[in-house]
């Protein structure tokens, strides 16, 4: 009859030396089967003596789980060998392409135009809209430019082959519009499109306008300085930029300012502003001697070209994609 | 507006440099556009006069000569045509650097030469010359060229705004520059003319209001072929005016100088008094500049008793105009309201440096003033004799006080100037004024046009005390929100999805082709400019597509193969009331492959379905509803008119191949339309109770004729649906092998369920046996 010992040190080296799942059942069978090595000694036990039978069985029970035990430990690290081998011949490659729709993107000046928006909500702003046909008296008459002033020339108006309408030569209109409506404080931004009969490089027939204007009891010039200087530092987020403002005029605003800034060269025109003008205000019914306030337009074409250096106005409106993706 | 700088400093010399005039000028609002040197630098450049020439020994075209530059006879080649002895010309002397070039003696074909006479070119003051620069007779040999000429100048070019009429002469911009710099004026010279004739002509004021003010006076026996003095020629020329004779000359310089237009007529071809009156309709005046407007009694002439001679402030007439020939004439001076002059030159197309300036307000009280400058000048050039001035006057523009008060200043400019700051500035400014308690009253100058209230005498005060002076502030307000209605959608999410989706945005004109019009709009009225900037830019866009359309063909000429556009702008159409619609729409077109070529994904052209998920999910939470319509642009049997909540919102198509064809695109395009107001709406999330019972799913397959709608089997389904439906879906559909030619076999998932119990078999069955019923009830569906 063979040693338990050396029946399990054998058990043990010929599992240890099995990779295959299979054959490591077959081992074990070879040990613990219905015919295996300690299976047989097991049944020797009824032929031993009854003192040594109880020593003998604990034994080979010892036996059978250090067994059972390494069957264990090497089904596992067969499994894990596996696993390992499926695993690396799975492997992608990680650097193809991702599938699936592209994205497009929004055209450069509304860009622009959105973070005007967002950086004036921010200061309470609110965003007013109108129409761009409009009439001559909310483009003109109501902003103190009666027929024939000569400030009129400033502006090639396109006007409509009705005889009666043009197109909106600023966003101003809309400030009068909401004046109408509302009751001071008002505090809005007015966007769009705007046209004017001008076409060469620094010029197009249609381009964009953002009117600001806050009116309440005690808005004043200096407040027009600091909001202003406020947008550009923001807008360009340079804290270094130059403004400066130089009078000038406008026949909707008293005093009347151009605003220039520089990022430490030239100085370049940004905007127009002003006191607005006491005529406008009792032109939509609100008491000049009570109610002040600035408005100002700023060319968001322009501060787009500026902030990503682009050196052609035209580019904007020939819409070609190899240019307008390049702001996506 | 262009002066020298030179001719400005002896009106006024503040001790800056043409820079900082030029800045301080800017800064005080009257812009400063250039700075332009006169000559370009060069040095060792004096006046040599040409004592002998001769033959070049050994070159035809080349002469030898003896040329006093001051010193010892200097012997220089010459290769100028025009070169003469007694002659004085510009002598380059050897070490003068000229522009490109430095002067050194040096053989020519073997004579030495000692320096190099000039012409106007190689001194920079021309692109070309034919000759030598030809020197005053009287210039001395030896001097400075630079300062005989008056070479180191400046040209500035002003811009001032249009309120500002008074800066339109050195007079003007001399009281400016005194104004902002406190450097004095130096006052002009004034000599009343000695009256030698006592012949007259009378002159009547028909129009009194639109001309107040007129002088005018004979001068006779006037030598019209005197030649303009050279500083006068050279002040105009850095004016920017032509030089044309003496005459025409003066009264060029005294409207540079003073700002008063003048005219000077030939008094021999006026017949009688002058008169200023009204146009007649239909009235013949051919003027300076060949034109012969219709006239209208809109426009006010200068006449004679016989006819017009001139449109008054605007252009002197051509028969009545100075000439060679001419010996006596009738210098004009006056004053025309601006609301006279302005608009005209619009209607007339024209401008001029006269109706430029009476447009803005020339100065009435220095009407008579330039009559005797200008005459003053006529006879020392051209002498002749003057006789008394006529002049006939009626009510001018009045100049009231305008009240000034300090508190007010302060409320609007945010910042504060006491009473000592004030006067000083209305001082500078030489306003009348005077002061009390916090207040000032201030009679504005005759030549101002632009103070008629508080807040212009503001500004006034904040220019000259500088913009820069006062300090940026941040207003403090009340920390209110914004309102952020959430049930409606804002433009820039619609904007933010599209790009997401693959669309790109772009802006087109507003103005578009008349023909993409008609073509994609069925328009034949379009919204049409009176004045277009093109032909092709004629109408307003009464929709997207057309713009859309042309950028896809632009795009596909450079070379994309793959375009999706979209497009948010308003869009124009003429209502029957003659009011205008101006719309926001939202555009969009999808060209080429449904998405960009990649790898383990089949290509396949985009198509109607695909843009429609692309709508639905810009209507998303809104259901949108589909129904097959015609559009101009779109293929009749692929275009839909989009509803929302029942109205219409838009459309959807594919471009018709008549357009496909015509816009020359290999493929067609898909393309949708909405409009914003009607797909802001979006409602607020409203929350149902989930199910904790699992949904049972059961299919089916029902075949149905071709022509019958997807949604009318939906929308019948629904009607009658048992309770528990709680979805139904389409899977698949299915032509081809044990589907019958003309049918479709459509397959639907059913999700059925309860909230409050689990489903037995027998209510799933009875509500599925439901639905197949109305299957073939109402759509003669064979089911599977």
């Amino acid at each position: 009859m063979q040693d338990v010992e050396a029946i399990v040190k054998e058990a043990l080296a010929a599992f240890a030396g099995i990779d295959d799942a299979d054959r490591l059942e077959q081992a074990k069978a070879r040990y613990l089967g219905r015919s295996g090595a300690l299976t047989q000694l097991l049944k020797g036990l009824s032929k031993l003596p009854a003192a040594e039978r109880p020593a003998f069985g604990s034994r080979i029970n010892v036996a059978k789980e250090r067994l059972e035990a390494a069957l264990e430990e090497q089904r596992d690290r067969i499994r894990a060998r596996q696993l390992e081998a499926r695993l690396t011949g799975e492997s992608l490659d990680v650097t193809l392409p991702g599938r699936g729709p592209a994205t497009g993107g929004i055209h450069p000046v509304t860009r622009t135009m959105e973070r005007i928006e967002t950086l004036f909500r921010s200061m309470g702003f609110e965003v007013a809209d109108g129409p761009e046909i409009e009439t001559d008296y909310y483009n003109f008459t109501a902003l103190n430019q009666p027929e024939n002033h000569p400030a009129r020339s400033m502006h090639d108006t396109f006007y409509l082959a009705d005889g009666g309408h043009l197109l909106r030569t600023h966003t101003s209109p809309i400030q009068i519009r909401y004046l109408e409506s509302h009751v001071p404080p008002v505090k809005i931004i007015a966007p769009g499109r705007v046209y004017r009969v001008d076409s060469d490089a620094t010029h197009s027939p249609m381009f964009h306008q953002v009117e600001a204007v806050w009116v309440d009891e005690r808005i004043t010039f200096a407040d027009l300085k600091g909001v202003l200087i406020e947008f550009l530092r923001r807008f360009f987020e340079r804290d270094d930029l130059k403004v400066r403002f130089r009078p000038s005029f406008f026949p909707f605003t008293e005093p009347s300012a151009e605003i220039d800034m520089s990022f430490g060269n030239d100085w370049l025109e940004i905007a127009g502003a002003g006191m607005v003008h006491p005529n406008v205000l009792r032109n939509v019914g609100i008491d000049s001697e009570k109610y002040q306030g600035f408005a100002f337009g700023l060319g968001p074409d322009r501060l787009t070209m500026l902030r990503y250096g682009v050196n052609d106005l035209r580019l904007f409106y020939e819409n070609d994609l190899r240019f307008l993706k390049q702001f996506n | 507006m262009k002066f020298s700088e030179r001719w400005l400093r002896t009106l006024v010399n503040p001790p800056l440099s043409t820079r900082e005039l030029a800045d301080a000028v800017t800064m005080s609002g009257v812009e400063v556009e250039g700075i332009e040197p006169v000559a370009p630098p060069f040095d060792r450049v004096v006046v040599g006069e040409v004592l002998k020439v001769e033959r070049h020994p050994d070159a035809d075209r080349l002469t030898v000569c003896q040329v006093n530059a001051g010193g010892p006879p200097l012997t220089i080649v010459c290769g100028a045509p025009n070169v003469g002895s007694g002659i004085r010309v510009p002598v380059a002397l050897p070490g003068a650097s000229l522009p490109g070039m430095s002067i050194k003696v040096a053989k020519v074909r073997g004579v030495e030469s000692h320096g190099m006479l000039c012409s106007a070119k190689e001194l920079g003051l021309a692109a070309d010359a034919a000759g030598l620069l030809i020197l005053a007779p009287e210039a001395r040999p030896g001097s400075d060229v630079r300062a005989l000429l008056e070479l180191d100048d400046q040209v500035l070019t002003l811009k001032p705004t249009p309120n500002r009429g008074d800066c339109l002469s050195l007079l003007g911009i001399a009281r400016e520059v005194s104004a902002v710099t406190g450097a004095p004026l130096t006052p002009l010279e004034s000599r009343t003319t000695r009256v030698t004739l006592t012949d007259r002509l009378s002159v009547a004021l028909e129009a009194p209001q639109a001309c107040p003010r007129y002088c005018g006076r004979l001068v006779k026996g006037v030598s019209a072929t005197a030649a303009t003095p050279e500083w006068m020629a050279r002040r105009l020329a850095r004016g920017g005016i032509r030089a044309v004779s003496a005459l025409v000359d003066i009264t060029n310089y005294v409207m540079l100088e003073l700002g008063q237009p003048l005219h000077a007529f030939d008094a021999a071809k006026l017949e009688g008094g002058i008169r200023v009156r009204y146009a007649q309709a239909g009235e013949k005046l051919t003027l300076l500049n060949g034109e012969t407007p219709p006239l209208t009694p809109a426009f006010l002439v200068i006449a004679d008793e016989a006819k017009a001679v001139a449109l008054a402030g605007i252009m002197g007439g051509l028969d009545t105009a100075v000439s060679d020939a001419t010996r006596d004439v009738f210098l004009e001076s006056a004053f025309f309201d601006p609301q006279a002059i302005s608009g005209k030159t619009r209607l007339l197309n024209f401008e001029s440096d006269s109706s430029y300036r009476f447009e803005r307000g020339v100065d009435f009280a220095g009407t008579l003033a330039a009559l005797e400058r200008a005459t003053q000048l006529v006879l020392e050039i051209c002498g002749g004799s003057a006789g008394p001035v006529t002049e006939a006057r009626a009510m001018l523009p009045s100049r009231e006080p305008v009240r000034l008060r300090l508190a007010r200043a302060e409320r609007l400019l945010g910042t504060r100037l006491d009473g000592t700051q004030v006067s000083e500035i209305l001082r500078r400014l030489r306003f009348e004024f005077s002061a009390a308690e916090g207040e000032f009253r201030v009679t504005p100058p005759s030549y101002r046009f632009d103070l008629a209230i508080e807040e212009d005498l503001v500004e006034e005060l904040a220019r000259i005390h500088g913009y820069d002076r006062i300090p940026a502030t941040l207003p403090a307000a009340p920390a209110t929100m914004l309102p952020a209605p959430e049930a409606r959608r804002d433009i820039a999410t619609v904007r933010g999805l599209l790009a997401a989706r693959d669309y790109q945005e772009i802006v087109s004109y507003s103005f578009v082709d008349a023909a993409w019009e008609s073509d994609l709009a069925g328009n034949a009225a379009p919204v049409a400019l009176a004045n277009p900037i093109a032909s092709h830019l004629s109408v307003m866009r009464s929709t997207l597509a057309g713009g859309l359309v042309h950028c896809l063909a632009h795009n596909l000429a450079r070379k994309q193969v793959r375009v999706r556009l979209f497009e948010v702008g308003r869009c124009f159409a003429t209502e029957a009331s003659g009011q205008y619609r101006q719309p926001v729409r939202i555009g969009g077109l999808a060209y080429g492959d449904a998405r960009h070529e990649q790898w383990g994904l089949k290509g396949r052209p985009v198509d109607f379905y695909d843009v429609k998920s692309d709508v639905e999910a810009l209507l998303a939470t809104r259901p949108a509803e589909l129904r097959p319509a015609q559009h101009p642009a779109l293929h009749p049997g692929k275009s839909a008119s989009i509803l929302v909540g029942g109205m219409t919102a838009g459309w959807i198509g594919e471009l018709h191949p008549r357009w496909q064809r015509k816009y020359d695109l290999p493929l067609p395009p898909v393309l949708f339309e909405l409009d914003f107001d009607a797909i802001g709406e979006r409602g607020l999330p409203a929350y149902n109770e989930t199910s904790r019972f699992p949904p049972v799913r059961r299919d089916i397959a029902a075949e149905v004729e071709e022509g019958v709608s997807y949604q009318a089997i939906l929308e019948g389904l629904r009607r009658e649906q048992p309770a528990i439906v709680a979805e139904i879906g389409l899977f698949d559909i299915y032509r081809g092998t044990g589907v019958e030619k003309g049918k479709k076999s459509l397959a639907f998932r059913v999700l059925l369920q309860d909230t409050r119990k689990t489903l037995t078999d027998a209510e799933v069955e009875s509500a599925i046996s439901q639905l197949r019923r109305i299957l073939q009830q109402q759509f003669n569906a064979k089911l599977r």
